[in-house]
């Protein structure tokens, strides 16, 4: 397969000139097409920002929701049909600031769909406030003394939510950042991408170079079962850690644990209600 | 108060009060089932305050020989279950009520000198069986011998309902049932109290639903596989129904962390295949408001099913309203089609929630169930559910190659496909999109889409419910109510034993059935009854056909309207008519 097949060809692209957005789209079409998932089998969910325009962008089925909701809709879509490869997509102000809650949630509930955050420190579409993910002292027009809230640390959240698939990625970085989002889709379970990304229009302090100088690679040595390391790596002061720093296998999927694909197979849009069973529990209502 | 019902023998009002957490629920379940055994209609409906322990609730039981199905303030047989518990309901008590109870519940003036004043030492007969717990069960005995209830029945039940417990349980229980079934036997002997209600063998087979099951069987047969929901007053126990039925039903209730992900979820489920439903309050359903919003915007399905309790914010959790249909109507930013239901009965309750799923399906919008606690919480018998023509209408396609989720139709409904169900690339957006689902920012594409989405209305406005006229066409005085005061309206005209009163029910009220400005044009004067402060539906009404109904009956405390309470309003305003 070929990452053509996702090519939407001549459209109007609505990010910056130079944006991270636009490596992150080309990582994502090679890695579906190296992973063979075809487009109709995908379905990217999205919230809104600029991140959040990326399914509009390749060939997919797409559910583009409301700000911060993409993570519900796309636990329901999976529950509803698990055959699906489900990716929710958007950038760090819609997961991690108004879809917080669901960010926390998801977790727990571990659908097994794949989540990647654009995280680029400051919110692009709204023209440049703060992020959750903003760093101390980032100043805006509207942050006008700097930032003085403890940026948002989604690694070490997901961590101490015993997530069960927790990676960073840089999207200067091809190859490594193809690698990590093929372990993600493959996972089974939640599996949070956060892939670090410049906005060249809106955040001078976190530039390519600057996430260059301050990011390293997990060395192959790493054991991403050990939770109290991870978590060391997610909170270490210093240089960013890349790679997969957490991963769970031995959790079992929300769409599993709800029971109802154990005996049967089916889809929900396949399954009929059993009207057999209804009139029994109907009459069971008679002499209660 | 008037007395309506002074023919006791056709039907007896029962009121259990007592704390929470004391069992009131229990004497409920059980008599309520017992008594519809020995052959009575019965109905009950509830009142709680919001907390688990203390305070003083109440239970109201009505045995019949005819269905009598809405809320009386009269008490013919009152229960006390603890100290304050007849003050709690003082002004319905009148001299002719019946209160059997222990004397410590008994309020002073009633100690002395009254025969209807029955002193029964529930506790002290439960402690010589083994504890003050089987107080309730003595309390059960003795009521359904009262209404000679067959004592094998009575056994049997207490058998089965305390059969999870153990031995010395289950048999406590039935010596508590005996002792209370003697002392009741002993009353009808002495003729102290003498109840004459004909029994009818055709009630023991009919079902005994509450409200919020009969939504709750609703949805099963509208084909629902997924009710994601964040626990609120007064719907928890649709979804505790559910949820109880799931692996059966391959229905998944799962709590969300809050409405909104709920409707998201929800709207997430449909876009991918299945039939979802929300369930919530006003509260709950304020924080879907922007879901709804997007299943607008998406042309997804989606089934809300909203029980009102009074607002603002918290208001009064347990109690009941009819106070969100105008917030019902109007919500959500942005202009987009919906059907708002509102059931009347126990019977509408399950047929319209049925329906709201194949038309949510059919107009691709949202379709409201607009109940209410009073509703939700009130369980009567019925003849039976018919399922034999119910299907679940299919309107899902498979797509093709070349598949525009948004393509342009006469109608404006386009054939909805969902991923991995054909060749085609499903595409929904939040934000205005051309035909294949993908953003846009052009100003004529966006009208169209406008055009295309209002234009379902045309034809979700030819399959209106029409209102349901009870009584005579040649009405001069005609009554307005819609939702759940269908019973108490009708049962509390048919007193007023008058032929020029009609009463015109509405299940669906939005949108508004064409025939309404001719049913109000036809009558010499209109009354709206509503269970709000504002004649929220009085508004509709007028927003649609221009017509003011002049004369209103509201409450908005926070209880459901009593038959005296609708009979005394309306026969003052016919009466000052006259």
């Amino acid at each position: 397969m070929d990452a053509e097949m996702f090519d939407m060809g001549d459209i109007d692209i609505a990010w910056c000139p130079g944006c991270g957005n636009f490596s992150i789209l080309d990582i994502l079409k090679e890695t579906l097409s190296e992973l063979k998932i075809r487009p109709e089998n995908l379905v990217l969910v999205s919230g809104i920002g600029q991140a959040a325009k990326i399914p509009h962008y390749l060939k997919a089925n797409v559910f583009n929701g409301l700000h911060g909701r993409s993570l519900p809709a796309a636990t329901a879509i999976k529950f509803a049909n698990p055959s699906l490869v489900v990716i929710a997509e958007s950038g760090d102000g819609c997961m991690y600031g108004e879809g917080g809650n669901h960010f926390i949630h998801a977790i727990r509930r571990n659908p097994d769909i794949t989540i990647i955050v654009h995280n680029n420190m400051v919110y692009g579409l709204t023209k440049g406030q703060a992020s959750p993910t903003s760093g101390l002292g980032f100043k805006t027009l509207l942050q006008v003394e700097g930032v003085f809230a403890e940026p948002f640390n989604p690694l070490a959240v997901a961590v101490a939510l015993d997530a069960s698939f927790v990676a960073r990625a840089y999207c200067g970085d091809r190859t490594e950042t193809k690698g990590i989002l093929k372990k993600a889709i493959l996972h089974k379970g939640f599996a949070l991408v956060d892939i670090f990304q410049p906005c060249v229009t809106y955040n001078k302090s976190n530039t390519y170079g600057w996430f260059k100088e301050n990011t390293y690679y997990l060395e192959d040595s790493y054991n991403p079962q050990d939770r109290q390391e991870a978590f060391k790596r997610a909170t270490g002061k210093g240089k960013l850690a890349l790679g997969a720093i957490y991963i769970n296998s031995n959790k079992s999927s929300f769409e599993e644990n709800t029971g109802i694909y154990q005996k049967n197979k089916e889809p929900l849009y396949k399954r009929k209600p059993d009207w057999g069973k209804l009139s029994s529990l109907i009459d069971s209502k008679r002499r209660v | 108060m008037r007395n309506l019902l002074s023919d006791k023998r056709d039907s007896l009002s029962i009121v259990l009060a007592g704390e929470a957490g004391q069992g009131i629920q229990t004497v409920e379940y059980i008599l309520i089932r017992v008594l519809k055994l020995a052959g009575y209609n019965i109905s009950s409906s509830k009142e709680f305050m919001s907390r688990i322990r203390g305070g003083t609730n109440s239970t109201e039981i009505r045995v019949s020989s005819k269905r009598v199905q809405a809320f009386t303030e009269r008490i013919d047989i009152l229960v006390p279950l603890n100290k304050g518990a007849m003050r709690h309901v003082k002004e319905r008590i009148s001299p002719d009520t019946i209160i059997l109870g222990e004397k410590e519940n008994f309020q002073k003036d009633y100690k002395q000198s009254r025969d209807n004043v029955i002193d029964i030492p529930f506790s002290q007969i439960a402690s010589e069986i083994g504890g003050r717990i089987y107080a309730n069960t003595v309390a059960i005995g003795l009521i359904s011998a009262l209404f000679r209830v067959e004592a094998e029945i009575l056994k049997d039940f207490i058998k089965k309902h305390f059969s999870g417990k153990g031995g010395k349980i289950i048999r406590n229980n039935i010596e508590a049932g005996n002792k209370g079934y003697e002392i009741g036997s002993d009353l009808l002997h002495s003729q102290k109290i003498k109840i004459e209600i004909e029994k009818s063998s055709k009630v023991i087979d009919e079902i005994l639903l509450s409200g919020a099951e009969a939504i709750a069987l609703g949805a099963v047969a509208g084909g629902c596989n997924f009710l994601p929901f964040y626990p609120m007053s007064p719907s928890t126990s649709l979804a505790v129904f559910c949820a109880q039925h799931s692996q059966e039903f391959s229905l998944v209730v799962e709590q969300a962390e809050d409405e909104i992900s709920a409707i998201n979820m929800a709207i997430g489920a449909w876009y991918a295949g299945a039939r979802a439903m929300v369930t919530t309050s006003g509260g709950g359903f304020a924080l879907m408001v922007e879901g709804l919003s997007l299943a607008g915007m998406l042309e997804t399905p989606v089934v809300i099913h909203l029980g009102q309790r009074p607002g603002p914010a918290t208001g009064l959790p347990t109690r009941t309203e009819q106070g969100d249909l105008e917030f019902v109507f109007r919500a959500g930013h942005g202009e987009f089609p919906r059907i708002i239901f509102a059931p009347g009965t126990i019977e509408d309750a399950f047929y319209l929630t049925q329906k709201s799923f194949n038309l949510a399906d059919k107009y691709q919008i949202p379709v409201f169930i607009l109940t209410d606690q009073y509703l939700l919480d009130s369980y009567y018998n019925i003849p039976s559910l018919d399922i034999s023509g119910m299907k679940i209408e299919e309107y899902v396609v498979k797509t093709n190659r070349d598949y525009k989720r948004y393509r342009l139709t006469e109608d404006g409904i386009s054939p909805r496909g969902i991923p991995g169900f054909g060749q085609g690339l499903v595409v929904v957006d939040s934000d205005e999109h051309d035909d294949q689902g993908h953003i846009t920012e052009d100003f004529e594409a966006r009208t169209k889409m406008v055009d295309k989405r209002l234009k379902k209305l045309d034809s979700l406005r030819k399959e209106v419910i029409p209102p349901e006229l009870v009584g005579s066409k040649d009405y001069k005085t005609l009554v307005i109510g819609w939702g759940s005061t269908y019973n108490v309206i009708k049962e509390a005209i048919s007193y007023l034993r008058r032929d020029d009163i009609s009463f015109l029910h509405f299940k669906q009220v939005y949108p508004l059935h064409p025939d309404t400005p001719g049913y109000i044009k036809k009558s010499e004067q209109c009354v709206i009854v509503e269970n709000n402060a504002t004649s929220q539906f009085g508004n509709l009404i007028k927003l649609f056909t221009g017509m003011d109904i002049g004369k209103k009956i509201l409450k908005y405390n926070g209880l459901p309207f009593s038959l005296e309470e609708v009979a005394d309003n309306l026969e003052k305003i016919v009466m000052s008519r006259a």
